[in-house]
């Protein structure tokens, strides 16, 4: 069970004067059930390659499997439903919002997949709770009507209500505050630890990439560079500071007080495993 | 990606008719399309097709660019030339069954069919020319002559740049937003024409609302650069004539003294129709 | 109005002026209507402030604050409930004054996308001028310069929606410095850009400020941004809750946190080694720093 990217290529206008290579021979196999951080620099090729995994774009060759299936290669009807078991928040997702109140919104995706209407109730006050909204005081608001991190809730919920298998966010907390991101990634990490299923998190943040994901894929100039643990990735601190990307600032001082202390172990990206390991070495709680 | 569509059809090749002060443009296409319609013989029309053709070769723009200007309007084009010919009265030429062909009906269609493909062509080998920025400016200017616009003309020529500014930005929303909607699983291309229609909703309605937000973060940001209206606005660019423009004043005269001479003209030798 | 000359003197009385702060701001109260209740939204209470010139002042604040709130008094496009704002000593609320405040005190928004007017990235340059009448050679010039400055010299003929979002903000930048403001007033202008957008931007603020003297008033909720600043107020329910030099500030880190703020990785590590007892500067902002204090434990 996974999403299997096979040589996947993507070329925008082609034959054009404006011909841009976007993916350029993508392999890379993402396991079930992993909290993938999804980096690169803008232009690297990631929202290309995600919007070719839940079907709404063409390879230009190549292909991806869900779960052993071919996504290009079935019918256009089976392409949608792939469209519903890869649920894809677009960035600034709020500026998707469409219906008169807040529970009729969450509720377009599960209607257009034909559910009964008892169902559909039941996701979407499912989905709508899971983004830390109260169902009751918010289904009949207009969205337009909310404050900017609740609307980006509501748009969440509303790819939520189809639960997916595969849920990809792109820059969810991009013009969040620190308050209205750690919201927003902490309710991801509880639907993630809840469902247990794959959330692909596209971030620039590797403050944030280090405190949530437990894989990390690398884009750089259209290929996947490196795809594993944050330990691992984050160890090529040189190659990645050239991609244009950075490791968490912590990393950087662990690897400081390496070069003088060769007892510290660098591999943390966190500033509460700093914290132990400094402690760990220079000695426990010093209370005077 | 709608990125790089080019807007209009604006074709930039550095040539002297680029560099002419679009007024100057404007002008000259407004004058020819009256002329075309001025002329009556096949002098006249043979002076049209020269100086389109001169214009042509000075842009430097490719033919295929002013052909594909006229492709959408073939089926006009053509309609109008059979309907000219086989239902005008006169003298019979030939004649088959119900359907006949005058001396004036040939006449009048090759007339009809030519005029219009040197409207069409005329028209664009100026928005081909110019770039809708400098569009803007000559018919902001243009306008400002005739009494009673002055005041609307800078209102106008400012939403217009504003419009082409925005266009692409707006292109991309569109884009992005039916992604998005189509990754909750929207349908917009079977069902009938209302469902159709209905499948709409989830694109327009967002697309409205951030185009209203624009507009009002727009207003604001404007506002912070003092802009207060036309009213003792100045311009990077003053658009100024320049010989070139004298030269071109001067061909248009001509052009339009030939054409309209050549209606008085007693032709010494004889016109297959005429 | 005689923007001619506004546009060539700097300032009003020469010395006079070089000692009055640039923005003063004096028990500032704002509060915005509801609807569907009686009860408005108070913005802004009581704010006191003063930024003078030559000096990089940052604002931050989580959403909601009152930040941008005040940012949009500043520039006259609010008016307050109470209290005043001067800008070199012309009042906001006087509508006489307006445009000369907006020449004075030029703004910076958010979003890239809205507030680039023109489809040629030197007309959008000259906007600016164009609306307070500079004649043609001046603006060419200026817009020559001001390309310059913001290092987008090899973009005057671009057209924005071709730029990246830290170029757009840029050539915003540009077209405020442009109509030769004596401050700028930047209102979250990194928070929707990459983090190399960030870094371009503010490069090409702190550049503005060191280099060119120009007086900053830099609102943002990344922290990060503001290591470099004379002073930073921090906002919180409309109140200024904080007023300090960055280490001052920044070493605050539960006050921070109490009201949803970040603070930079260093300085929290630094916080919590403190707790438990370690002997390391509360204002460690920089790795070295953090390498040195822990290396002196020995």
């Amino acid at each position: 069970m996974s999403l299997k990217i096979e040589h996947l290529d993507h070329i925008y206008a082609q034959n054009s004067p404006f011909e841009f290579k976007a993916l350029d021979d993508v392999n890379v196999e993402l396991e079930n059930g992993h909290f993938i951080a999804l980096i690169g620099h803008t232009g690297s090729g990631k929202s290309t390659l995600i919007q070719h995994l839940n079907g709404l774009i063409a390879p230009t060759s190549g292909t991806v499997y869900l779960n052993g299936v071919d996504i290009f290669g079935q019918s256009k009807a089976d392409l949608v439903k792939t469209r519903f078991s890869v649920g894809l928040v677009f960035q600034y997702p709020e500026h998707q919002l469409f219906e008169e109140t807040v529970a009729k919104d969450v509720a377009f995706g599960p209607k257009n997949l034909k559910l009964s209407e008892e169902e559909i109730q039941e996701r979407v006050k499912w989905a709508i709770e899971m983004v830390g909204l109260d169902f009751e005081k918010m289904k009949d608001v207009s969205p337009f009507e909310l404050s900017g991190g609740q609307m980006r809730r509501v748009a969440i919920a509303g790819v939520l209500a189809m639960r997916p298998e595969v849920l990809i966010l792109d820059e969810p907390t991009a013009g969040l505050d620190p308050h209205g991101r750690d919201m927003i990634l902490g309710q991801i990490e509880k639907l993630h630890k809840a469902t247990g299923n794959t959330v692909i998190l596209v971030s620039h943040s590797m403050e944030d990439v280090g405190r949530y994901a437990d894989r990390i894929l690398v884009m750089y100039k259209g290929k996947a560079v490196y795809y594993d643990t944050p330990t691992v990735v984050f160890r090529h601190v040189d190659e990645l500071e050239k991609m244009g990307l950075a490791v968490p600032e912590v990393k950087y001082l662990m690897r400081a007080l390496k070069k003088q202390n060769p007892e510290v172990n660098d591999d943390i990206f966190t500033v509460e495993a700093a914290k132990a390991e400094i402690e760990r070495v220079f000695g426990g709680e010093r209370h005077v | 990606m709608f990125k790089d569509i080019t807007l209009g059809q604006y074709y930039p090749t550095g040539s002297v008719i680029h560099q002419l002060d679009p007024r100057t443009k404007i002008n000259f296409t407004l004058a020819y399309i009256i002329l075309l319609f001025v002329v009556n013989n096949p002098v006249g029309y043979l002076i049209a097709i020269g100086m389109l053709a001169l214009v042509i070769v000075l842009s430097k723009i490719p033919f295929v660019y002013i052909a594909r200007g006229l492709k959408p309007l073939i089926f006009i084009i053509v309609l109008t030339f059979i309907l000219n010919m086989f239902m005008t009265p006169g003298q019979v030429l030939w004649h088959w069954k119900v359907l006949h062909i005058t001396r004036e009906g040939l006449k009048l269609s090759i007339f009809m069919a030519l005029r219009l493909t040197l409207l069409v062509a005329g028209t664009s080998i100026m928005t081909l020319a110019t770039s809708p920025m400098d569009l803007t400016d000559g018919m902001e200017a243009g306008m400002s002559v005739i009494p009673g616009l002055k005041r609307v003309a800078h209102d106008l020529a400012m939403m217009m740049s504003i419009a082409l500014r925005f266009i692409p930005t707006l292109m991309e929303e569109t884009d992005k937003i039916m992604k998005a909607q189509k990754a909750r699983g929207a349908d917009f291309e079977t069902g009938n024409l209302i469902d159709r229609a209905k499948a709409l909703i989830p694109i327009l309605v967002p697309l409205f609302v951030s185009a209203f937000r624009r507009a009002d973060e727009l207003a604001t940001a404007m506002e912070a650069r003092c802009y207060r209206g036309g009213n003792g606005r100045t311009r990077m660019y003053v658009l100024t004539y320049t010989k070139r423009d004298a030269v071109a004043y001067l061909v248009l005269a001509a052009m339009a003294a030939a054409m309209i001479g050549s209606r008085f003209i007693q032709y010494p030798w004889p016109f297959p129709f005429g | 109005m005689n923007e001619q000359t506004a546009f060539v003197t700097h300032g009003q009385n020469g010395q006079d002026a070089e000692r009055q702060p640039i923005i003063r701001v004096e028990n500032l109260s704002y509060a915005y209507p509801v609807e569907d209740s009686d009860q408005p939204k108070q913005a802004l209470s009581d704010v006191n402030l003063t930024v003078a010139r030559g000096e990089f002042v940052g604002i931050i604040g989580h959403n909601g604050s009152g930040k941008s709130t005040l940012s949009k008094i500043l520039n006259g496009i609010l008016s307050p409930d109470s209290g005043d704002a001067w800008i070199e000593g012309m009042n906001t609320k006087d509508p006489e004054k307006i445009w000369k405040i907006r020449k004075t005190a030029g703004m910076v928004f958010q979003n890239p996308d809205n507030q680039l007017v023109s489809s040629v990235v030197e007309t959008d340059v000259a906007f600016g001028m164009e609306n307070l009448g500079v004649p043609s050679e001046q603006i060419k010039e200026k817009v020559t310069e001001v390309l310059d400055l913001v290092g987008m010299s090899d973009y005057r003929k671009a057209r924005p929606h071709q730029l990246s979002g830290g170029q757009k903000q840029r050539i915003a930048i540009a077209g405020i410095l442009a109509m030769q403001p004596d401050c700028i007033i930047f209102d979250e202008p990194t928070a929707m850009l990459d983090p190399n957008g960030r870094a371009e931007v503010m490069k090409t603020i702190t550049n503005l400020n060191r280099k060119h003297g120009m007086t900053v008033l830099h609102i943002t909720h990344y922290m990060t941004e503001l290591v470099g600043a004379d002073r930073i107020i921090v906002m919180d329910g409309g109140r200024i809750v904080a007023t300090g030099t960055p280490r001052e500030i920044f070493s605050q880190v539960a006050m921070l946190k109490d009201i949803g703020l970040d603070v930079p990785q260093m300085t929290e590590l630094a916080y919590l080694l403190n707790q438990d007892g370690y002997d390391i500067p509360r204002d460690v902002l920089k790795i070295t720093e953090m390498v040195e204090a822990l290396c002196h434990l020995k």
